[in-house]
């Protein structure tokens, strides 16, 4: 019988244009390919990435959209997104570039309770 | 126990030591480190070009040292590694670059490795942000 994989939350804290956030996003799709099941979320200014119209180009950039919007397809469904980072920045949950459940800080430490491994970046 | 131990900061970070640290005290305690990985800037600990004072710490050759006196598996990001200029002998071939910088006994590979560490590891530990 093949052993049971551990979950994975990976936590974005990066701001869109930083390449960090690219590279959580890649650690996300990689373990989805491997059929680890990866939940993300997105925080702090990495609640940035998922706020549609960005024009990368202007800062000679790869939009992030494209591997974004890959997430749901490689089978991560549990998009996560931090309602008091959005707060802060005066955001309201929704109309994002994918849908993501608004949480608060008790059901992020839940989230972190519930997954075997945890890595921000 | 089996660790599995990340660092995402360069070498001036002081999460660049501190995981050396860390790593050390590992094997000193009994345990085993199935894999290191570096990701994101701690690449640059995978070259073998930084030139530090002569009083000052090299932290690229201590982890150097480390990984191998004890034989450890020390996994770079290839992908991050040759978005900054740290390659071996083949990808320096292939991409036609003047140099390598960097060869055993750290090895380039995907993230794939990190991934696969992180399911077969006791604890999994990440430095650095």
């Amino acid at each position: 019988m093949v052993p049971e994989l551990k979950s994975l939350l990976v936590i974005s804290r990066q701001p869109p244009s930083a390449l960090a956030a690219r590279e959580a996003l890649d650690l996300a799709l990689a373990a989805a390919a491997f059929g680890v099941p990866v939940s993300m979320l997105f925080m702090d200014a990495g609640v940035l990435q998922l706020l549609p119209g960005q024009e990368s180009a202007l800062i000679q950039q790869k939009p992030l959209a494209a591997n974004l919007q890959a997430l749901p397809m490689f089978g991560v469904e549990d998009v996560y997104v931090c309602h008091h980072s959005l707060a802060e920045r005066g955001l309201q949950p929704g109309r994002f570039l994918l849908t993501a459940k608004a949480v608060d800080s008790a059901e992020i430490a839940s989230l972190l309770d519930h997954h075997d491994q945890v890595v921000t970046l | 126990m089996k660790f599995a131990i990340a660092l995402l900061a360069g070498p001036q970070d002081p999460a660049a030591r501190s995981a050396l640290k860390f790593a050390e005290a590992v094997l000193a305690g009994g345990h085993q480190i199935s894999r290191l990985f570096f990701y994101r800037d701690a690449v640059h600990l995978a070259s073998t070009l930084g030139v530090q004072p002569q009083d000052e710490c090299d932290l690229a050759q201590r982890w150097r040292a480390f990984i191998q006196d004890n034989q450890l598996d020390a996994v770079v990001c290839i992908a991050a590694a040759l978005r900054r200029g740290v390659l071996n002998e083949a990808e320096a071939d292939r991409w036609e670059r003047p140099v390598a910088n960097t060869g055993e006994p750290w090895a380039l590979s995907g993230l794939g490795q990190w991934v696969d560490a992180l399911q077969t590891a006791d604890r999994a530990v990440t430095f650095g942000t």
